[in-house]
């Protein structure tokens, strides 16, 4: 069954069509985007638009995420995942059939992509977009589940964090149908696997301590240990440990709760960096009075940082006032 | 659709048997009893993917009604999660299937329902998934080539417990090793409902080079017959998989 699959359906070539059996509608395959635990991601066309075509051996799995993307598309007043068009089998030969289901394909990069070339000062403000969504998707009775960096991409107009893989969602209070070990709860030990908000809650934690250690870390002898002294090894992350011990042991009953401490310490730490620049700004002109060096150049720099600090505590001001 | 109790056997093992009847045809038998068969071929980390010895791992789970997989012994924890699920995913199908046919006509399977029609019986599936109760014997093939690999085995069984544990329904594990110093198989741990703390009773290994996976096998189906019925696990749903299973 694996042999058959890695044969076809992993490793469709670009032009090959897909023509769907009940509802005929024909897609060229343009390029393969991923893979998740059931079925393989394509980048396809279809009446002239890019879509994402996910294709599997297994139905079941396939009709499982397609009733979540389902039940995303009622939540109102939110965007949950993205949006679903189609829903067909493929029969290639006539003893082979394969499901496959249709989705708008989101432009961008994931997470890790993004936070390199773009900087990290976006993480935090990323991650209060997606605890927006999850707040939304917790309401709804949904648990997201195989939260991590991979499945989540950043769009680029605007710029904003989406989830593309919707395998793990499980309805509140079911044991969580997927999962991957380093954002698990189960796994470092921090509690059980039944979904609720708090175990994705604790994936959100794991997704920040992760961006600041890309190769990640084993849990050792003492995975709860491990991952506190991580946290306080780091100079970035240790400024908000405060916040992932509490996301990690569960004391944020919502989404909401650790977005209002997440934002308190973001605005506190732009504040400092607003004053902290100010006074090396200052510094610097003292300096500059005494000594002749030409040092033209790293002034305007750093006016420029000056300017760039200010612009991102103004867009927080404005992401704030529109909660 | 009353709720029912799923039967596993979860065989991991790093080779090939070498002695008694063949694997295969016990795990056809214990299809045939309601119990289906799971096999998870474990690699060491230095390994190629497709070493000999390990085909069979896919003709006990396919004679057996199960799923199969080769994996490298760091992932073991989320194949033997993966692998059950998917497996109880494939028996309630098979359950879901039946009434199908019942309704609908002899060759009706979801896979023949338009795809608009599957989200509701896909519900139905996944809710016997959650709710329903689960009988699991674990063997250990314990021959020597897996004495480096059985500290694995064992937090991937720890893990094992706390995946299924936050399922609604009820779940029974026990766990066999094998070859056993006089009979085919050692019991390690009698039925439980977790495997937390297994640490004490895990065994520092026998060596030997035989592995009766077949006697092993028929060894297993054996204790599902005998064992004791616990409180709380009602006796009067326990056929219905089994009559429905194939």
């Amino acid at each position: 069954m694996k042999a058959s699959m890695k044969s076809t359906i992993t490793n469709l070539s670009p032009g090959v069509t897909i023509h769907g059996k009940w509802h005929q509608k024909v897609y060229r395959i343009v390029k393969r985007l991923g893979h998740g635990a059931i079925g393989v991601v394509y980048l396809a066309q279809c009446e002239g638009k890019y879509v994402a075509l996910k294709i599997s051996e297994q139905a079941a799995s396939i009709t499982t995420e397609v009733n979540v993307l389902k039940a995303f598309g009622k939540v109102q007043g939110a965007n949950l995942g993205p949006s679903l068009l189609d829903v067909d089998d493929w029969a290639p030969s006539v003893n082979k059939q394969y499901s496959f289901y249709v989705m708008e394909y989101l432009h961008g990069v994931d997470l890790n992509t993004f936070l390199k070339s773009k900087g990290y000062e976006w993480l935090f403000i990323l991650i209060i977009q997606l605890l927006d969504d999850l707040d939304h998707l917790h309401r709804a009775g949904w648990v997201f589940g195989d939260l991590k960096p991979e499945n989540l991409i950043v769009t680029k107009k605007p710029i904003r964090l989406r989830w593309i893989d919707v395998g793990g969602t499980t309805i509140k209070g079911r044991a969580v149908k997927e999962y991957t070990e380093f954002y698990d709860r189960g796994y470092w030990g921090f509690g059980s696997r039944k979904a609720d908000p708090k175990y994705d809650l604790f994936a959100v934690a794991m997704v920040i301590v992760q961006a600041y250690y890309p190769n990640r870390f084993d849990k050792g002898a003492n995975p709860q240990k491990t991952l506190k002294s991580k946290i306080s090894l780091h100079k970035e992350l240790r400024k908000y440990a405060f916040c992932l011990h509490k996301a990690m042991e569960g004391s944020y009953a919502s989404s909401k709760e650790m977005k209002q401490d997440l934002s308190k310490i973001i605005l506190a730490r732009q504040k400092q960096a607003e004053q902290t620049s100010t006074k090396k700004g200052l510094q610097h002109i003292q300096s500059k009075q005494t000594t002749s060096t030409n040092s033209h150049s790293t002034k305007w720099m750093e006016s420029l940082g000056l300017v760039m600090v200010s612009a991102i505590v103004f867009m927080f001001f404005l992401l704030l006032s529109s909660f | 659709m009353k709720k029912g109790t799923i039967k596993q056997i979860l065989l991991i093992t790093d080779g090939c048997s070498n002695q008694g009847e063949d694997p295969a045809a016990v795990s056809a038998l214990a299809k045939q009893q309601g119990i289906s068969v799971n096999v998870i071929g474990v690699l060491d980390d230095d390994q190629s993917e497709q070493p000999e010895g390990l085909e069979e791992v896919e003709d006990i789970s396919q004679a057996g009604g199960g799923v199969s997989r080769i994996v490298y012994a760091r992932s073991l924890s989320q194949t033997v999660q993966l692998v059950t699920r998917q497996a109880m995913t494939q028996t309630l199908q098979g359950v879901v299937n039946k009434e199908l046919q019942e309704i609908l006509g002899a060759e009706t399977s979801m896979e023949d329902l338009p795809p608009e029609k599957r989200g509701e019986v896909m519900e139905v599936v996944e809710d016997l998934s959650e709710t329903s109760n689960l009988e699991i014997l674990i063997l250990v093939d314990t021959s020597a080539s897996m004495n480096n690999k059985l500290e694995t085995v064992k937090e991937s069984l720890e893990d094992l417990s706390l995946s299924l544990n936050a399922r609604s329904g009820k779940n029974k594990f026990s766990i066999y090793t094998f070859p056993g110093k006089k009979k085919p198989v050692t019991e390690v741990m009698p039925w439980t409902p977790n495997l937390l703390n297994i640490s004490s009773v895990f065994p520092k290994l026998t060596s030997g080079g035989i592995t009766p996976t077949g006697p092993a096998l028929r060894e297993a189906l054996h204790h599902f017959n005998t064992r004791p019925r616990l409180e709380g696990w009602e006796p009067t749903n326990e056929s219905l998989y089994e009559e429905y299973n194939y």
